[in-house]
């Protein structure tokens, strides 16, 4: 007799991991403006933080220029430093 | 010679024929200072996203430039003694930075030409 024969009565859901990419690598872009707020607005969370390359999977290199586009942007208050529900 | 990129916030408490003065001061600083001013740009009087001196508002402009890198230090000078500009920033301009300058502008220009030649 099978005793560890488990069954399930729905498959259980085996996370597939999604291949992470730099989406400014893929567009070519090679230039972030820090006077686009509303485009960097997609780089920070609600408080307003920027966002780690473990989540977006930008690149170094690029994660770098987001980093100086957003607190330039900052620094002309076109984005917030802390913020609430800013999505 | 060198390109720059310079964006500052003047005080709402100006009205707009002040702001203009203001703008035309700094733009024959850089003529002055043997610069050559090549773009310049009016966003109005914008809600700043956290307040500065206590206001809520302010008039933003952009100025592309070509100048001498000494000239940097003086314009930022003349910014910190003129009480009516609230925040500025300089940037230098790399090439990625001048072809996204370039492409902006005709983006901008074909959104609303007639706004741009009633300035020019």
């Amino acid at each position: 007799m099978a005793q560890n024969d488990i069954r399930y009565l729905t498959p259980i859901n085996i996370e597939i991991k999604k291949e992470k990419y730099c989406r400014f690598k893929k567009n070519g872009m090679k230039f972030l403006d820090f006077k686009d707020a509303d485009y960097l607005l997609k780089l920070v969370n609600e408080q307003g933080k920027i966002l780690p390359r473990r989540i977006t999977g930008t690149s170094a290199k690029y994660q770098k220029r987001v980093n100086k586009a957003i607190k330039r942007a900052r620094h002309l208050a076109l984005m917030p430093y802390v913020a609430d529900m800013l999505k | 010679m060198n390109s720059y990129e310079t964006v500052f916030i003047l005080t709402p408490v100006l009205s707009e024929e002040q702001a203009k003065e203001a703008v035309q001061a700094f733009e024959s600083e850089v003529k002055a200072l043997k610069g050559k001013v090549s773009h310049s740009e009016s966003w109005g009087l914008r809600k700043l996203a956290y307040p500065i001196q206590k206001k809520s508002t302010g008039f933003y402009f952009l100025t592309e430039f070509q100048a001498p890198g000494s000239a940097i230090g003086e314009l930022e000078v003349m910014f910190k003694r003129d009480e009516r500009v609230m925040r500025f920033l300089t940037v230098k301009m790399d090439k990625d930075h001048l072809a996204y300058a370039e492409t902006r502008r005709a983006r901008l220009g074909a959104k609303k030409k007639p706004a741009a030649e009633a300035e020019a």
